[in-house]
């Protein structure tokens, strides 16, 4: 197979060094070589910390914005708390958690993002189910139609989707959200068990036949607990997914049913003066994505790496 | 132990397992009928309503043949958007892919590359509405507020120290602005003259601590003058003339020159005066260079219309470089070290293993991971939507955020040319669609 990627490689560095140059050491050997090989020791511990220090840093700046008051965040950088640490405050936070319209739209994200992901596992396990262990005509066709839809944007179903839900009421409500989150998880979803549960041993499945097991049983006593590990890797990128979208909830909730994403925009025009409700509203918006991705990073990196489509 | 180095454990790889056909077609039905449902409704349905949607006019009524798709690739927002997307798609995933690259490989020779590895990646689980307000203020065009300017602002003030006086301007009449920026007296000076250039657009509180009242230079040889700020002629005092409680203007710089040459540079005092003792007879010019004024190095305009597709792909690399260093490190991990001791043993260097071995090895993942983010670039949305002030954000479009402004943004509502450009978007995801279906069918024989 040619890969684009290597072949990039390959053609920047020239075919003008063949290989056979291996076994006669360069007497001065090129710029590139030599970083690399400087690069074993502490350097590189160092560049890889900076790195790090790199990646954290604009969370920790909107953090120490969201922790100063708006006359603070008005006169100088949040980096200014590194000396002046005590005018750091929970105020902001107060203050957003005093207004109902956040809270409101903090609980929408959960009734959004919940029953998005309940709904994606039990459906999407039953059909992969289905896809892994029952035969039946056109089963491969299935599984490609599957694959295809895995990469259809958002954005191709919008206007549709808004004119479907608009027929059957159910625009701007929190049901078409879900609705919509539903079907555009399960390409993923049923991708990502399918794959898994047609890696269990057909021993365990052929045992719970002959015990005179019925299909729903087995997938309820043998597929399910053998795939948990997949489906808490599923369950935890499609809530994460949901929890971050924007763009759905843009189109399909209406005000009263608009998730914590949607509320962030609206604030958005007022950049500059109104650092502490976007920043603070910014944090409270990933402090459930943090904690889940800390408390289960493996399930996580995995859905990610399963998946690599979407 | 890392939860990034291995996937032995699990059957993750395992695309096909030998499965044994089981069960009954009527079940499997049931098992399959929600989500077949679901996907058929808003999924494929919308897909196929989409294609036929961009053929009829905004309403829904007329029909335009490929007139949406005429009007869309004719539409200079829609051009602009176009271009920023072939932008996107050519810059952000092959600089992702590179960068994870260089940290997959990185990180496989220190301890803690699991802890790097989790810090890299953290920034996927957070939305891109955070992401984007993240970096709105990390590149907010206010050094006091902007981390990138304040960084640039503090290492330019290292290298040329801005200037004491910025904005500052002469009293009407008592200096010229010279062509080459800068103040000149107006008309030529003599070695023994006295000299007021009595300066104003500037705040007395801002004058240095050191600053005291300013003082005509009295009888004495040179050229000398005093350099002061002539604030209080709004307060009763008289334009141009030394008020009570007025200040010098201390750390002048203040040329001589005869002709175009610079004769000596001196500076002013504490009380804003200078003297120059030793002149030679004759006339001069006196220049107060532009140096003294000009308006401080502010930084770069990072939101604006030039910078801000850039801007807006080093925030994607942030957010995205994890997930290919994450999926390159599996696949280095994958790699037989057989073959990379073999081309040492071969006296090859460690670029060479890197560049001959690894590199070619890894070409399979490495390419997943560009389609992947391609995939990932064309549907771009909230990031452009949030990080581009309104003002930049015609500059900043990209096709997957036009769709929507045509759609369903303020003073949009055309349906059909919306559907036109979902189509376009849809067309460019296609040759992707076809790469995973392609390694789907090849994993499974």
């Amino acid at each position: 197979m040619t890969s684009v990627v290597g072949a990039e490689h390959r053609g920047r560095e020239g075919s003008a060094e063949p290989v056979r140059s291996r076994r006669a050491p360069q007497r001065r050997p090129p710029l590139a070589p030599r970083i690399v090989h400087r690069l074993g020791g502490p350097m590189l511990r160092v560049g890889l910390g900076l790195v790090a220090v790199f990646w954290l840093m604009p969370v920790f700046g909107l953090l120490a914005a969201s922790l100063r008051p708006e006359s603070s965040n008005a006169a100088s950088g949040w980096w200014t708390v590194l000396t002046a640490p005590a005018e750091l405050t929970l105020a902001n936070y107060a203050e957003l958690l005093a207004d109902d319209g956040l809270v409101r739209s903090i609980w929408n994200t959960l009734l959004i993002a919940v029953p998005s992901t309940v709904l994606v596992v039990v459906i999407g396990s039953l059909a992969a189910y289905a896809l892994a262990w029952v035969e039946f005509p056109g089963r491969d066709w299935i599984m490609i139609g599957v694959v295809a839809l895995l990469v259809v944007p958002v954005q191709v179903a919008l206007i549709p989707v808004a004119r479907l839900l608009g027929a059957i009421g159910l625009y701007g409500s929190i049901v078409g959200v879900v609705m919509f989150h539903v079907a555009f998880g399960l390409p993923f979803a049923v991708f990502l068990l399918r794959n898994f549960f047609a890696g269990i041993p057909r021993d365990l499945l052929e045992a719970a036949r002959m015990d005179g097991g019925r299909e729903w049983r087995i997938f309820w006593k043998v597929v399910l607990p053998i795939g948990q590990p997949a489906i808490a890797s599923l369950a935890i990128f499609q809530f994460l997914w949901v929890w971050n979208d924007l763009l759905v909830a843009l189109v399909f909730a209406d005000q009263s049913s608009a998730p914590i994403t949607v509320a962030l925009r609206g604030q958005l025009r007022q950049f500059g003066s109104n650092i502490d409700v976007l920043a603070s509203g910014a944090f409270l918006s990933m402090l459930v994505p943090l904690v889940v991705f800390f408390s289960f990073q493996r399930y996580f990196v995995q859905s990610v790496l399963a998946g690599s489509t979407k | 132990m890392s939860v990034f180095s291995s996937r032995k454990s699990h059957p993750w790889n395992d695309t096909e397992g030998d499965t044994e056909p089981g069960g009954s077609p009527r079940l499997a039905l049931l098992f399959l009928a929600p989500a077949l449902l679901l996907l058929l409704v808003f999924v494929a349905y919308p897909t196929v309503y989409s294609i036929g949607r961009s053929l009829f006019d905004a309403r829904g009524t007329g029909f335009v043949g490929l007139g949406n798709y005429a009007t869309a690739l004719t539409d200079s927002r829609t051009l602009v958007a176009l271009r920023n997307t072939v932008i996107w798609v050519v810059v952000a995933p092959t600089l992702v892919t590179s960068v994870g690259l260089v940290l997959a490989v990185l990180t496989e020779r220190v301890r803690w590359a699991a802890a790097f590895r989790l810090v890299v990646f953290m920034p996927l689980a957070i939305s891109l509405v955070a992401s984007g307000i993240i970096f709105r203020l990390v590149y907010d065009e206010d050094p006091d507020r902007g981390l990138v300017n304040a960084v640039l602002v503090a290492g330019h003030d290292l290298v040329a120290p801005s200037s004491p006086y910025p904005g500052v301007r002469p009293r009407d009449g008592a200096l010229v602005e010279l062509p080459g920026g800068g103040l000149g007296s107006v008309g030529q000076v003599g070695a023994q003259d006295v000299l007021a250039v009595p300066l104003t657009g500037f705040a007395p509180d801002a004058l240095p601590a050191q600053a005291a009242p300013a003082v005509t230079p009295g009888a004495g040889t040179g050229l000398r003058g005093l350099v002061w700020l002539d604030a209080g002629a709004g307060a009763g005092g008289v334009p141009g003339r030394v008020d009570g409680g007025e200040r010098g203007m201390p750390g002048v710089t203040v040329e001589v020159l005869a002709g175009d040459q610079v004769v000596t540079t001196t500076t002013t005092g504490d009380d804003g005066r200078f003297t120059v003792p030793d002149l030679a007879p004759g006339s001069y010019t006196v220049r107060l260079p532009a140096t003294n004024f000009a308006e401080p190095f502010r930084g770069l305009t990072w939101l604006g219309p030039a910078l801000i597709t850039p801007v807006i792909i080093s925030a994607w690399l942030w957010i995205m470089a994890g997930f290919a260093m994450t999926l390159i490190a599996a696949g280095l991990a994958a790699i037989p070290r057989d073959a990379l001791e073999a081309a040492r043993v071969d006296g090859a260097t460690e670029w060479q293993v890197f560049r001959r071995v690894t590199v070619p090895l890894l070409s399979p993942v490495l390419l997943v991971v560009f389609v992947t983010l391609v995939i990932n670039v064309l549907k771009v949305f909230d990031l452009v939507f949030v990080i581009a002030p309104g003002s930049a954000q015609e500059d900043a479009n990209v096709l997957a955020l036009q769709i929507w402004q045509v759609a369903f943004g303020p003073g949009g509502g055309d349906q059909g040319i919306g559907s036109a450009l979902a189509v376009l978007l849809f067309l460019l995801v296609l040759p992707a669609m076809v790469f995973n279906i392609r390694r789907f069918r090849r994993d499974r024989s």
